[in-house]
């Protein structure tokens, strides 16, 4: 007798623990394994781009806050950069540092929780992520002291910083970097030699070099599949160029290599951080900028290196005091576009593992 | 550092090879004709020497008397970049040919630019609203929408 099998759809999200937001995937299930997966999106759309096109030019920057919530600072970022860009706005010295301490800042705190929510994935709830958040919470101290919040900054402004950095920043961030490569080395004592770590994502989730330029995946999980592309080292921009550090790849680009790099870049991080703080000049954090800024007709593209991969902004004006397009190129949406290949031929169960490796943030999907 | 290719020494190339596609050229970037995009886009991939291998953004902009549809492409082997451009000037039924099967990176970002702005990709293998629910009417991110 054959017995007679039917593929089980399977509708995961949006709703569910593990898409840290509001994600489905429609999943098709032979049995245990996957055969098929369509991304469903749009649960969090909001409008931004169209949203920025009846605001000034400084107002869109709370806006960009809103996209990838881990990493707003980094948001900022790309968006005055493309701003100053267009309006060829001069950034003073210091400002510019200060951008590179606080967005390596912002990679660490990034990359923590898409290390530790990977534990979470695996069914060993909480433990290593609580480990994470403790560090997070001083990144998080810190973000409070310069600009009082602590998830939608909007601390930049085309042309520097909001205000500069009270006296009590560098002292506490120069500890925490003394500190970090210790903790770094307790996330890696607790995870990197896991059994359960290991069984659950060596080889798991394979996304090969090819598959992810073509399927224009950028940031640690393009790294981890071998390619050594980093904006910071690629395209310099702001001052990259000064600084020393090095472009962690993976070598078998499965879900423990994309862990690896994770980990490896929060150690660069460190390096590049040590160096912006010895440097760091004195002066103005802020040019002079027109607070009703009109740049000429015109247009640009500014990317940046974010936490989660390359983070753009394609900005037209037409020399009124708002955006006539704002377009954003952001990188948890064209990752997900690899999804279908890193999932098909694998188990349900390492679905949530997988989906989770690539580390993408709803608000920066959806928009 | 990304070398932005210059666009004049690049449409001398392209008219070499596809003649008379290349609308207007400027510092960086390239002004196509919609039906010439396609082989120009394999163009752009193939030539040795070029090999943009990463297809990097889709923006659609809307100036009302036309759409363009901007390309951003990057080659990871010789890291250079270059912007390509498209033109299309029917405002009720905008096409462009559809680039899904040079970089499926295009697959979600044409998608996007057909849910909100309302060009459709020829040639895309499924060419549905990805953000916005089916029933819905219009393209929000077109100028004349509210």
């Amino acid at each position: 007798m054959v017995l007679k099998s039917e593929p089980m759809l399977i509708s995961m999200g949006p709703h569910h623990p593990s898409t840290h937001g509001v994600f489905r995937m429609r999943l098709v299930l032979d049995g245990e394994v996957i055969v098929d997966v369509e991304p469903m999106v749009g649960y969090l759309h909001r409008g931004i781009e169209k949203l920025a096109e009846t605001r000034t030019y400084t107002q869109v920057i709370p806006l960009t806050d809103r996209l990838d919530y881990l990493g707003s600072m980094t948001n900022n970022w790309a968006y005055v950069i493309a701003v100053e860009k267009l309006a060829s706005i001069k950034v003073p010295e210091r400002a510019e540092y200060l951008r590179v301490i606080i967005g390596e800042l912002m990679r660490i705190s990034s990359h923590l929780m898409a290390t530790g929510f990977l534990g979470n994935e695996l069914g060993c709830t909480f433990t290593p992520l609580l480990y994470m958040f403790r560090e997070r919470e001083k990144i998080m101290d810190f973000f409070e002291m310069v600009c009082g919040q602590r998830l939608t900054y909007n601390y930049m402004r085309i042309g520097g910083m909001s205000q500069d950095i009270p006296e009590e920043f560098l002292p506490a961030v120069k500890k925490f970097v003394a500190e970090m490569p210790h903790y770094i080395d307790e996330y890696e004592q607790l995870l990197s030699e896991n059994e359960i770590l290991l069984a659950r994502t060596k080889g798991v989730g394979i996304l090969p070099r090819n598959l992810a330029i073509s399927s224009s995946v950028t940031g640690p999980v393009l790294r981890a599949s071998g390619v050594q592309w980093d904006l910071r080292k690629s395209d310099p921009y702001s001052i990259y160029d000064r600084f020393e550090f090095d472009i962690p790849t993976g070598t078998v680009s499965d879900v423990y290599d994309r862990y690896l790099v994770r980990i490896q870049e929060m150690r660069q991080s460190i390096r590049i951080l040590e160096q912006a703080i010895k440097q760091l000049p004195a002066g103005e954090a802020r040019s002079k900028v027109p607070l009703l800024l009109r740049p000429p007709v015109g247009e640009a593209y500014a990317h940046i290196e974010s936490p989660k991969g390359e983070l753009g902004f394609y900005l037209v004006s037409d020399g009124s005091i708002a955006p006539y397009r704002c377009r954003i190129r952001a990188p948890s949406f064209t990752n997900i576009t690899a999804l279908k290949d890193m999932l098909v031929g694998w188990k349900i169960a390492d679905a949530v593992v997988i989906f989770g490796s690539i580390d993408i943030v709803l608000g920066e999907v959806d928009r | 550092m990304t070398v932005a290719l210059s666009g004049k020494d690049l449409a001398t190339r392209i008219g070499k090879a596809i003649p008379q596609m290349v609308i207007s050229i400027a510092d960086n970037s390239i002004t196509v004709k919609s039906q010439g995009l396609f082989q120009v886009a394999k163009f752009l991939k193939e030539t040795p020497g070029l090999e943009f291998d990463m297809l990097v953004n889709i923006s659609g902009v809307d100036y009302l008397d036309y759409f363009e549809v901007v390309y951003h492409l990057v080659s990871l082997k010789h890291n250079h970049s270059i912007v390509l451009k498209t033109i299309c000037l029917d405002r009720d039924n905008p096409v462009v040919p559809s680039v899904v099967s040079l970089w499926r990176g295009a697959d979600f970002l044409e998608r996007e630019e057909y849910d909100l702005m309302g060009i459709r990709f020829e040639g895309h293998p499924n060419l549905r609203r990805i953000y916005l629910w089916d029933g819905f009417k219009g393209h929000p991110l077109r100028r004349d929408y509210l």
